[in-house]
This record gives structure tokens, sequence and C-alpha cells, in this order.
């Protein structure tokens, strides 16, 4: 019988990965992550989970001493923010190369300098290419059941890949909600004990990570890049299992009110709850706006989206990091791309917002909106491509 | 199998002729690195898993699809091998701990260079020292970054020359003493550090059999000549690794949960000019430098012989 209780999001976290039944945890702490490590900490200390919680000095050697408890064939998580995953960035590469189905509950946050402890997507941003297989999450029972789903995908012999569980900080980490946590004897039947197909044992002499010659370098990580695109089958396959076990149903792409418009926002994690928040407003008002949820960023689910967009005239990019000097932010790029390349017809802006934990209310959303319902003038030299709502410049 | 009899361990250590590392290899010629490592591996035997440090026995070893290792193996970065070690002896115990493997002796064995070890790998290694995760940590000092061509690293002796220090008019070859890497580790207060060297073979055998048998993190340092990187013939390597002994440029010793006791006593040093001459890498060193050298290691050697006297 799963029980629902209001909870931190953070403590769920943590609370799913003992419901997933982690053996090995290797992790440094960092704001926003923090109560998640502590509460697992914890959770070993009482030995309600039969696990070893490795005190790593770093996040380099968290995401480190992961690759090696995964390699030995342990199921593996650990979880970290901002400049954790920045120190861990070299390790993340060769995670995934190393096919190690560990996983990572990563609470967003803003990127130094200038210093902030505050939420953003400036961190998995930077992270987007390192191969690991990323979900978003929008509120804490996604948290809950994408963190169980991540071991399942992240275990299937179809994938062997890490899974990145994203969560925004403070909004998201830091709130209280009502969780429905399946039980332990669901899961188990969900989630049988990871079972890998090579691991680091005497009794079976591998090598594990040798160096590719200009030869051979393109083919392993051709197979490997084979290995995430097609691990949407399985993703999707997961999510609907889940769905019939557990009654919550989940896609790699989710849309919440785009049949009645032409006009769509697109944007990853818990700013998606204000934007329905503010679609329901405009709906009082006769106005029609869609939002299209992007669970699974990575593999990029181009076919779910481009069903999605059908017949869709506008379209704002909403994202929660700077550009870095590209022509727009990261997401808009890779929508601008599918875009031309299926084809479609569609007016893409790319609005800027929420950095370092500025507030996201409804109401920058209706500005959007307004923004888009406006006539376009031509650009001008040197204007932006992007528009950074609330600044002051 | 052959055994000898160790004093000091006072026991039989078996020399299995067993090779774990195998031939094949792309190694230097002469290179006394992957022999200590194939003389090491004799001693931890079959039940060893490995975590390597990218570095010359990484490189030399490992082109895909190939590799030298008959032991499970794993290299995951440069900085890294203690951390990735304290990952897999982890996750082997839990495994163990919830009977989902069978319960057996299996010794985790991190290996790195000089610099993955006291530069890029010493905030890691001290972590995993500290953590107190049952393993052997094993330093292949060449002394220099010979993999990527001869760069100077804080384990490179005062005066050598490498291509990163380079002697000139206002520069004398390395200028920073040789960091003391077997003090920082004996500074954890683990149960064992030792230093050796495959030109004293059985030594460094009894030393890798202690430390498989602590209960805790050991530590070895294991000075590799390097005829590549030190600009000698590459038939020199044994000679000149027994130069380093006698001339107390690196003493055998081990820390003993706490206690030093030095394992080979040449009693007299010779004088360090016998190890620096004939070495490209000091070949532009004057009187004066190589006196200042020798400063240093008999003062070195004092300090060593005291610690050695405490009871």
């Amino acid at each position: 019988m799963s029980t629902k209780r209001g909870v931190e999001v953070s403590i769920a976290a943590a609370d799913a990965a003992k419901l997933a039944r982690v053996e090995v945890i290797a992790a440094y702490p960092i704001t926003p992550q923090t109560h998640i490590v502590e509460h697992l900490s914890e959770i070993v200390a009482n030995g309600e989970l039969d696990a070893l919680y490795v005190n790593v000095e770093s996040e380099h050697s968290a995401m480190s001493a992961c690759c090696g408890a995964s390699a030995a064939g342990a199921r593996t998580f650990t979880s970290t923010s901002s400049q954790g995953m920045e120190l861990m960035h070299e390790i993340l590469f060769i995670a995934s190369g190393l096919r190690l189905p560990i996983v990572m509950a990563a609470v967003n946050r803003a990127l130094s300098a200038p210093l902030s402890i505050w939420g953003d997507h400036s961190d998995v941003m930077a992270a987007r290419d390192t191969g690991w297989i990323m979900l978003f999450c929008e509120n804490g029972q996604e948290v809950v059941d994408s963190t169980i789903m991540a071991f399942k995908i992240a275990e299937d012999r179809r994938v062997l890949l890490p899974v990145m569980v994203n969560l925004d900080g403070f909004s998201l980490s830091h709130v209280i909600e009502p969780i429905e946590f399946p039980s332990q004897e669901e899961v188990d039947k969900f989630l049988p004990p990871y079972n890998p197909l090579y691991t680091l044992h005497p009794d079976k002499p591998v090598t594990m990570g040798a160096y590719g010659m200009p030869e051979l370098y393109t083919e392993a990580k051709y197979a490997q890049e084979m290995a995430i695109r097609q691990s949407k089958d399985a993703i999707i396959e997961i999510m609907d299992d889940f769905g019939k076990r557990f009654g919550r149903y989940y896609k790699p792409v989710e849309t919440y009110n785009t049949d009645n418009t032409d006009t769509v926002f697109i944007a990853l994690g818990s700013i998606n709850e204000n934007i329905k928040t503010a679609i329901d407003e405009l709906k009082k008002e006769g106005k029609e706006l869609g939002l299209i949820s992007l669970r699974l960023f990575r593999p990029f689910p181009e076919e779910e989206l481009a069903f999605a967009l059908k017949g869709k005239k506008k379209v704002a990019v909403i994202e929660r990091v700077m550009p870095g000097g590209a022509a727009n932010g990261p997401l808009f790029n890779e929508f601008s791309a599918l875009a031309q390349a299926r084809g479609l017809k569609i007016q893409l802006e790319n609005y800027i917002l929420g950095l370092g934990g500025r507030d996201v209310n409804p109401e920058e959303f209706l500005e959007i909106f307004e923004n888009m319902s406006s006539p376009k003038k031509e650009t001008k030299k040197n204007e932006k491509n992007y528009i950074v709502i609330g600044v002051r410049a | 199998m052959i055994k000898y009899f160790m004093k000091g361990l006072e026991r039989y250590i078996e020399h299995p002729e067993i090779e774990f590392a195998t031939s094949g290899h792309r190694a230097c010629q002469g290179c006394a690195e992957i022999l200590a490592l194939r003389l090491a591996l004799k001693v931890f035997g079959k039940d060893t898993v490995l975590a390597m440090a990218t570095g010359c026995m990484e490189i030399i070893s490992t082109p895909l699809p190939t590799t030298s290792w008959r032991l499970p193996w794993i290299h995951v970065a440069f900085e890294n091998a203690a951390a990735v070690a304290s990952g897999i002896e982890s996750g082997l115990k839990i495994l163990m701990n919830k009977g989902k493997i069978a319960q057996k002796d299996i010794h985790v064995v991190a290996i790195a260079g000089d610099g993955g070890t006291s530069d890029i790998g010493l905030q890691s290694l001290s972590g995993a020292l500290e953590r107190g995760h049952k393993f052997t940590y094993i330093c292949v000092d060449n002394e220099a970054y010979m993999n990527t061509g001869i760069q100077r690293s804080s384990s490179t002796p005062y005066g050598a020359m490498t291509t990163t220090s380079p002697p000139g008019k206002k520069s004398i070859g390395q200028s920073t003493q040789k960091k003391n890497m077997p003090k920082i580790a004996a500074a954890h207060n683990i149960p064992y550090v030792a230093t050796a060297c495959p030109s004293y073979a059985y030594d460094l055998f009894a030393k890798i059999k202690k430390a498989s048998m602590v209960n805790g993190p050991s530590y070895i340092h294991i000075l590799s000549v390097c005829p590549t990187g030190w600009r000698i013939p590459s038939d020199q390597a044994i000679r000149y690794g027994r130069l380093a002994v006698q001339t107390g440029v690196f003493p055998l010793y081990e820390v003993e949960n706490g206690k030093y006791r030095i394992t080979h006593n040449p009693e007299t040093l010779k004088p360090v000019s016998e190890y620096i001459q004939g070495q490209g890498r000091f070949r532009h060193l004057t009187d004066d430098i190589v006196a200042k050298i020798q400063e240093r290691v008999d003062k070195d050697w004092e300090e060593l012989k005291f610690l050695c006297s405490a009871k």
C-alpha cells in the first residue's frame, strides 16, 4: 500500500533512493543538495537502509567513487548542485562513457561568479552533453517517481547509462508537498536488484576504461551515442510500466492546454507549474496559451516534440540560463535546429528568466504572452535574439 | 611457486611464477616502473582489483581492445585513483554484506604515478586514507610527468632537468625539493607506509605482502627509475635504483603503526655524486649544487634514523 505524507521534497528524494535500495552513496555536501544527503546519511546510520555512505572529500571524488562502486556492481547514488556538478564535470563524461548506471539527483543551482546559492539551470545546461540521460521534475511527486524510474532506466540492459534527475534548488528541493510513496514491496516488484553485465571481480577479470586510438575512438563514441539515442524506447516502456503499476503516467514530453491554441511555451522544471497557473489565468480572460514540458531532456525527444509542435505558430522557449555568448539559450538553439530540420513554420522566441533564484511569478509569463502577441519589428544590428525578463539594464 | 623467508616479516612469502602484468605492453626499454608493478602484482595475487590513474602504466597497457592486465582493472581519470578504489572497496563490501557476491578477501589496489599522487591526486588520496578504506595505494614514482614528455612534478628532485624545469642562465633546473609523499601518507596515521624499489625485489615483496595484510589503508611509494626521462642507458635502471638507496637519496623504510624502521640499511652511505653521475637530467649540475644535494640527503637520513630510534 502506498502512503501519502506531507514532506520536504529533498527528504522525499532521499526516501525514493531508499525505496530503490541503493547500495553505495558517495556524496559531498553543497547547498541546496544538503538535505538529500543528510537524510540518506541518517537512514544509513539508523540501519534503515543496507548501504554504505562514502563521505568523500569533494564532488570530483564523489563521482569517481560512484564509478568505482558501480563498476564493482553496486547500485549507486549521489547528489550535487552547481559548483559541485562543475567539479565533477570531467567524471560525468567518464561515467557515461564507461556505461555505468549511476543515478544522481541534481538540485539545480546557479553558477558563480557572482556566487549564488539559488536556483537556475546553469549547472545542468553546462553538463547537458555529458552523455547522461536527463529527467526534469516539476514537483515532489515527480522527483520521487523519477528517482525510482531512473534506476530502472539506467540499469536496463538496452541502456546502461547514468541518469540525472533534475529538481530546482529551493523552489522545489526545499518546499513541503503532499507526496505519495509507493510501498517497498511495490517498488521491489518494479525495480529488481541490479544485475550488472560486467563487474570488477577477480573471478572474471575485465579491463574497464581502456583508451581509444584514432582508429577506434570514433566507433566507441558512436556506439555510446546510439545507446543514448535508442534509450528512449526503454524510457517510454519504463514510464508506461510505472504508470500501470502506480497509476501515475509519465511521458518524455507532456503538454498542457495545447489543443486549443497555436501559441505555446516550452520550459523545464518547476517553473512549469507557474506557467500552468498563468495559463489558467489567461483562460479566465478568454485567452489561450499552451505549455510543452520536457520531462526528458536527454536524449532529446525530437519526435515527441515535433508532434507536440504540429500546427503551432508561436513558440516561446523559456530558459533559466544565460547563453554565455551564444546566439541564444541552449534549449532555444536545439528547438531552432529541430524546427529547421522538420520544416516547421514557427515564430520562435527566446526568453530568459529566473536566474540565480530570481522569483518567477505568473505575471512574468503573462508579460511574455503579451510580448509574443504584439507585432514584431525588424531586428536591428547588435540587437539580442533573446529577451531577459525583468532585468534592470 | 618459489618461497622466500623474509627478514622483518619473519615468514615465508610466495613468489608465484604467474604473471598478472603480461608481456606485450608498450613500456620503454628498461622501464623499472612496469617491473615494479609486475613484481608487486605477483604478491598481491589473483584476488586483487586494480584502479589505475592516467599515466605511463595506463597508456602502455590498455589500447582498446587489448590489455596487459590479468586482473580486474579500471581506469577512470588522472587525479582520482584513490577515490575510484574507495568506491570499488565500498561496492564489493556492501555486495558481500548483502550476500550478493561470495565473501572473499579481495584486495583493492590503486596505482598512480608521482604526478597523479603528489600533485593532482593528492586530495583524493588524502580523502581515501583518512576514510580508512581497506586498500593499498601504490605510487610508482619516476620523478616527473614522463608520459607527457618529462615535465616536472612536485616529486622531481632538486636540480633535475625536465622540459618544464630546464636549466638556463637563470635556472639550475628543478628549483624545489622533492615532496616527501611517504611522510604525508604516514601523517594520516594509517597502519602501513613503506618505500620500495624494484632494484630490491625481496624488500618490495615483503612490503607488498604486509600492505595486503593490513586491515585499513596502506601506502607504498616505489622509486621507479625511468631511463627515458632520466637520460640514462636502458640497461642501467636497476643500477640507478640501487645507487638511490645506497646513497641515501631514496632510503628503504617502513612505518608500521607509526613505528619507523629502515628495511635496508647501507650503514655508510655512498656519496650522492655516484648517483648523480651519468644521469643526463643532472648533467648540468655544478659541484656546489651537488654539495647542496649531499647536505640535504645527509640531513634527511639523520632525520629518518632519528624517527627509527623513537620507542
